[in-house]
């Protein structure tokens, strides 16, 4: 009889074997490497559905690494939050994968690729999935050397420079991190994070969690690309290969950052007044700050870039207005942006893969030569402006009630302008891009190939129907367990360390 | 003599590294920098774990060790080094590659990005 909870560590071990074995395997045959990047991602997509089945089953499940018992060992635990974000991340890295067999023919080592990818995937999910803090930054280190490995990709003079400004902005933020961890250490001189709420519980709110706090929010925040950590993101996702572009912008920051934080800062820490404002302050501003540096740009890519730090900032918002319908708003805006932001970024992918430029006053008329993509970009532009029957609509319109609930009145307003702004910037790709008359150059291209218009037209499925996820029979299932993981505050040590 | 004299020292030397990433302009001095930030944090851990007169927790059936250290900062020392190392090969990998291309390891001079 094998336990239930051994489906967590398969997370972590899937990709990581996967890694190994393409770099081991395929370095001359280029089929090898597609058929084991799409099938790590396949099986890992279907084990977090399998998830989000157990998690409603089960409430929590606790992986204890070596037999050790928690407070001594490292445990993984899947709970409500774990089983989201694992969705979220793992299936946009497999329609990713799919997307990446046609594209990245144009390189020329696709095994190192494909390793790279896994290996930032396996970091991803451990983050996901541990109990321990210590792992935590592990497993961080791991997704985000494989992600400064992956901007250089290409090894041209732009890349190799965002690459290296990315790599010192990022290693800064994690040894802030670590520094944060080390004081919490001392202070509590356990790793374990359900030990280590207990023991902060106790002790009440002294100097050292204010600290700590405060590392926590700039280390992270530099993840998260949250204004004023954000100036690596506009150049560091626009140089990376479309896939890698979709990848970082879509689960990357996400899982390493906005999870990471709400992790520490709700479930350890516990949340207080100040930092519920600091935290919406920042995601205010890098929602306004976002949009408006975002509708000079012409680059295509560099637009996507400047409108996740916008949009990363409604999901902090959310999340900081710290009311149930606050968090599910900001929880469910994660997700939407996560297939809205990746399908924008394989689009881009796509016309730079057909005409090779990404600049949008040499495009013009594409959508008649690309209909696939024309068509799926218009979905995601009405998505992320939140145009009403698809999926950004319905969070947007949640984190706005919620923060007029909780009469934050300003923030609603700023959140309403940036979601305007945020739809002329659109309107303006899609007249420059897609619409209006061909251009004479353009008049050989072609739509680009199967797998990665596959991948594009599920993630434009997903957009029209995921405003379905807030109906309140799947919201039970999927989005309120995700949020009442985070509502039950330090409560988190004592639901782990009884279920042991 | 200072209270907790070690903890400002290593706190110094963090500063230092952060000073150094944020105003020296050669790709090398910055990665300088982010090296003795890391060994700060390194440092940090190891005073943490630091007891006067400590023995090392090895247990053995016949023997009791009065005034043990923790031996887990130890560990996570440890691994802090092993990822700052992959971390620094990284760095110079990209620096070097950065150095074929614009002949230069100024960063002032390292500008196609703007916007």
């Amino acid at each position: 009889m094998i336990e239930t909870s051994q489906i967590i560590p398969l997370f972590v071990a899937i990709p990581l074997g996967g890694a190994f074995l393409t770099s081991l395997t395929s370095k001359k045959l280029n089929w090898l490497a597609d058929i084991l990047g799409i099938g790590a991602t396949l099986v890992l997509f279907v084990l977090s559905l399998m998830s989000v089945r157990l998690v409603y089953l089960y409430d929590i499940l606790i992986y204890k690494v070596g037999a050790w018992n928690p407070p001594i060992g490292i445990v993984m635990v899947m709970d409500g939050l774990t089983s989201f974000m694992l969705v979220t991340v793992n299936l946009v890295a497999f329609l990713i994968a799919c997307y990446s067999i046609n594209y990245m023919e144009k390189f020329t080592s696709k095994w190192s690729f494909y390793t790279l990818f896994l290996l930032m995937l396996a970091g991803m999910n451990g983050v996901i999935v541990t109990g321990d803090l210590f792992n935590l930054f592990v497993f961080l280190e791991i997704a985000a050397i494989a992600s400064y490995a992956l901007v250089a990709f290409g090894t041209e003079k732009f890349e190799l420079e965002a690459a290296f400004k990315y790599a010192v902005m990022g290693s800064v933020g994690s040894l802030f991190i670590l520094l944060g961890i080390g004081f919490l250490y001392g202070y509590t001189s356990t790793l374990n994070m359900a030990d280590m709420a207990n023991v902060l519980k106790e002790k009440g709110v002294s100097n050292v969690t204010l600290m700590v706090s405060v590392l926590f929010l700039m280390g992270f925040g530099f993840k998260a690309a949250i204004v004023p950590f954000h100036a690596w993101l506009p150049d560091a996702h626009p140089s990376a290969p479309a896939p890698i572009s979709a990848m970082l912008s879509g689960v990357l920051i996400k899982s390493l950052g906005i999870y990471a934080l709400c992790r520490i800062v709700f479930n350890i820490i516990g949340i207080t007044a100040p930092i519920s404002n600091i935290l919406m302050f920042l995601g205010a501003l890098s929602m306004v700050v976002g949009v408006f540096l975002a509708i000079g740009q012409w680059d295509f890519k560099r637009l996507l870039a400047y409108h996740s730090i916008s949009q990363i900032g409604y999901v902090v918002l959310g999340i900081g207005i710290g009311t149930p319908l606050g968090i599910l708003g900001g929880l469910f805006h994660l997700f939407n942006h996560s297939v809205f932001k990746s399908l924008l970024f394989l689009n881009s992918g796509a016309v730079e893969y057909s005409t090779g430029t990404r600049d949008l006053k040499e495009m013009g008329g594409l959508a008649s030569k690309m209909p696939m993509t024309g068509s799926t970009s218009f979905i995601a532009s009405m998505s992320i402006a939140g145009i009403p029957p698809f999926n950004g609509f319905w969070s947007k319109l949640i984190i706005i009630i919620a923060a007029v609930q909780a009469s934050h009145y300003w923030y609603a307003f700023w959140a309403v302008l940036a979601s305007i702004l945020t739809l002329a910037s659109f309107m303006k790709v899609m007249k420059y891009a897609f619409l209006g008359k061909l251009g004479e150059k353009w008049s050989q291209i072609k739509e680009v190939p199967g797998f990665m218009q596959l991948s594009m037209l599920l993630l434009a499925l997903i957009c029209v129907v995921g405003g379905l996820l807030v109906l309140p029979s799947v919201s039970e299932v999927f989005l309120r367990k995700a949020s009442d993981a985070l509502l039950q505050g330090v409560d988190y040590a004592t639901t782990i360390l009884s279920n042991v | 003599m200072i209270p907790y004299l070690p903890y400002w020292l290593c706190l110094i030397l963090f500063c230092e590294g952060l000073y150094c990433v944020l105003r020296k302009r050669n790709l090398i001095k910055i990665i300088v920098g982010i090296m003795i930030m890391d060994y700060a944090v390194n440092l940090f851990f190891v005073l943490l774990a630091y007891k006067i007169n400590g023995r090392a927790p090895i247990l053995s059936p016949d023997t009791t060790i009065m005034n043990m250290v923790d031996p887990l900062p130890h560990a996570l020392v440890l691994t802090s080094i092993v990822i700052g190392l992959a971390t620094t090969a990284l760095f110079i990998a990209i620096a070097i590659r950065i150095y074929q291309k614009y002949g230069t390891f100024d960063i002032t001079k390292i500008k196609e990005l703007k916007g």
